[in-house]
């Protein structure tokens, strides 16, 4: 948990000059990121980060994040901004170690806010053991952005010579789903729209590298890990389907989704194997080692309710089906576009 | 979750079809008219619970399928006019006019939102004095009480710069046009539970006893559809003709009777022209004269000229009930839902956008390549 005030600048809102060079982006980045992300190497304010790492075999990603609201029930776009690129990481199985920030800022922006979410992120970065160590601040004209946007990249170690991913999958394999579905979507969703619920839906935004960790401890052969980010769990089943170009096979009642998700998604005419999660995703093993990942998995808290969803049948197509709540099998897609609200 | 999981449960979905195969020892075709209902039967897989002998065909009950093409080419005008906001529900963004669609005209940097309630269109219409805000009030009976308050509200509030493009479309006389139609083959109806729980179904008795058809008012849960097909079922079997009501949970006789008053002191019935279906006497809603002034017909006259749908477009045939949508030459080929040629396949109510999402590449042999 970070302590560190973080002082505000002379300007209560952001300025062009902020990010034009000279003084004020001086005293901005001194006073908001060195301070506030405040470790050994971003205090060098070197052209770059010099890193240390303890093996040679790294995992490198990059996210851009442009969330509105900028603060929403369970978390706000500093906390998705480390949680995400850090998820990625993870994905890959390697421990997420430094990151890159990058703020596109507004003309007009509140620094107060900005303040808030540089705190968010150190937070988030301190939980999970990640130093924010090189960054960027850019300001554009009012209008032409939408208060902040942030690039985060990141560099992760590799544990272990092998890298999960569709090719390991192998027949006969089990999906196991690490928790319930929807939330992040709709608690972003629900506050954008305007839309009130007696207890709001919070984000499910939380870092998945703990859960991963756990796994490799335990010596669960990992075939496969996919966050489900954007297009929720359709999507990323069908990405690994067919990619493995094998035949994912999933049940709807495994699947789980809490009430209050369920009840929004109905209203609004969402389906929520469709809808971003921010602290989900699926853990693909093979079919004798599902007891022990499922043990493994929940004991950690964010993956508490995880559980087997599905398995890879022989079929080579690179389809995913579905059984339906009624026991009918069929085809589970992607969608074309953003799902939208129905009309009635 | 109540009132949902009971509804989608397997083993009563399985009693029910159980019973339906014990019932039928005939040939029956059965149109569910919501598109809400296809939605659910395509998804879930409910016909291929059904024995062969019953085919279910899907009916007109897309409010985003069946408002005109000349309606959604006023919208996308009057939404690229200087100062106009333009308010849709979501699933309106999407649909093809004769040239682009609402987000379409959006990317183009106007100012087009989407609003889940229509009092929303309201409120914003009194926030931006300076602009003008133009609601798309389309749908059934069922949308029709929300959008009617919407214009009470704002003629009452005197919200001068807000006005209604109304394109309402109403379900018993579309029920009659299938009757008429020579290629129709349909022996029953389930109707669109939603739209009686406002109208109640005393307007469809009438047409049961004309048409010697039975009419199951029925909901959108798999359960509520097997027991609605049941019903309908039995009543063809016995030589019945009759209105039921499946839908009890939500549906009473006389509907209710609040929303159809203000739908009644805001709307006077008018004919109104059907996407891919043509006119249908009597078939919509028009603002009655002492709310013209909130029409955006009115206050935006038009300047474009006679539409024409793509050719190849089966979407007609398939809100009547006469194709099914993987029938269409174009279907999954040229016409998908990132390259919809009608609307049926854009909506999330719309049959061909069902068959495509949830059995599109089963159906399709030789899809469009990926874009």
């Amino acid at each position: 948990m970070n302590t560190c005030p973080v002082p505000l600048s002379e300007h209560k809102t952001i300025q062009m000059a902020h990010g034009g060079g000279g003084r004020l982006m001086r005293q901005l980045i001194d006073q908001i990121f060195v301070a506030g992300f405040d470790n050994e190497i971003l205090d060098e304010q070197s052209d770059s980060a010099v890193l240390d790492l303890t093996s040679d075999r790294l995992a490198f990603t990059t996210d851009s994040y442009v969330v509105q609201p900028l603060f929403f029930p369970g978390a706000d776009i500093g906390k998705l901004a480390v949680c995400g690129t850090a998820n990625d990481l993870a994905m890959a199985g390697a421990r997420p170690v430094y990151l890159s920030a990058g703020f596109i800022l507004e003309e007009g922006l509140s620094v107060a806010l900005l303040s808030d979410v540089v705190r968010s992120m150190r937070q988030q970065a301190d939980t999970a053991g990640i130093r924010i160590v090189t960054g960027d601040t850019k300001v554009v004209d009012r209008g032409k952005g939408d208060g902040i946007f942030i690039n985060t990249s990141g560099i992760g170690v590799m544990s272990s010579q092998t890298k999960p991913g569709p090719s390991a999958i192998r027949e006969g394999d089990a999906i196991l789903l690490s928790g319930d579905l929807g939330r992040h979507g709709i608690a972003v969703m629900t506050q954008r729209d305007g839309l009130t619920f007696e207890s709001p839906v919070e984000s499910d935004c939380d870092h998945l590298w703990p859960v991963v960790h756990a796994l490799q401890e335990h010596g669960v052969t990992l075939h496969c890990l996919r966050d489900l980010t954007r297009g929720g769990l359709a999507s990323a089943l069908v990405e690994v389907a067919e990619s493995a170009r094998l035949r994912l096979h999933v049940s709807a009642r495994a699947i789980p989704v809490r009430d209050d998700v369920r009840g929004a998604c109905e209203l609004l005419g969402l389906d929520p194997y469709y809808v971003a999660n921010e602290g989900r995703m699926i853990v693909i093993v093979p079919q004798a080692e599902v007891e022990q990942a499922l043990i493994c998995m929940r004991e950690q808290t964010i993956s508490a309710q995880a559980t087997c969803i599905g398995r890879i049948d022989g079929d080579g197509d690179g389809r995913v089906t579905i059984e339906s709540e009624i026991g009918v099998k069929r085809i589970l897609d992607m969608l074309s576009g953003e799902q939208l609200p129905r009309i009635c | 979750m109540k009132y949902i999981d009971e509804y989608r449960d397997a083993e009563s979905s399985r009693g029910y079809a159980e019973a339906i195969h014990k019932l039928t020892t005939r040939p029956w075709q059965i149109m569910e008219v919501c598109g809400g209902q296809t939605h659910a039967i395509v998804k879930f897989g409910i016909d291929q619970l059904l024995p062969d002998l019953i085919s279910l065909v899907h009916g007109p009950g897309c409010p985003v399928c069946v408002t005109a093409l000349e309606t959604i080419d006023r919208a996308l005008e009057i939404a690229a006019l200087p100062d106009v906001i333009f308010c849709s529900f979501g699933d309106m963004l999407r649909v093809p006019g004769s040239k682009d669609n609402l987000l379409s005209v959006k990317s183009k940097g106007h100012d087009v939102r989407i609003v889940y309630s229509p009092l929303d269109a309201v409120t914003m219409a009194e926030s931006n004095p300076n602009k003008e805000v133009v609601f798309l009030a389309v749908g059934f009976e069922t949308t029709a009480p929300a959008n009617a308050m919407a214009v009470y509200q704002a003629h009452q509030r005197g919200v001068k710069n807000f006005s209604v493009l109304v394109s309402h479309v109403l379900v018993p006389p579309a029920l009659e046009a299938i009757m008429n139609d020579r290629e129709c083959s349909v022996q029953g109806f389930l109707a669109a539970g939603h739209v009686c729980t406002v109208m109640g179904y005393r307007a469809y008795v009438p047409i049961a006893s004309r048409y010697r058809v039975p009419i199951v008012v029925t909901g959108f849960e798999p359960v509520d559809i097997l027991q609605g097909v049941y019903m309908c079922v039995r009543q063809l079997e016995e030589g019945r003709y009759e209105v039921e009501n499946q839908y009890t949970r939500s549906v009473r006789e006389t509907g209710n009777s609040a929303a159809q008053e203000i739908v009644e002191k805001v709307f006077r019935v008018d004919d109104r022209s059907w996407r891919g279906i043509g006119e249908i006497p009597g078939s919509g809603f028009t603002l009655r004269t002492a709310y013209e002034s909130l029409n955006a017909e009115l206050r935006y006259p038009s300047q474009r000229s006679a539409v024409v749908e793509p050719a190849e477009c089966i979407s007609g045939s398939v809100l009547r009930g006469v194709a099914k949508p993987h029938e269409c030459p174009a279907f999954g080929k040229n016409c998908t839902p990132e390259h919809p040629l009608g609307a049926t396949m854009v909506s999330s109510e719309g049959a061909c956008a069902a068959y495509y999402r949830y059995r599109g590449s089963e159906l399709v042999d030789d899809p469009a390549p990926a874009v």
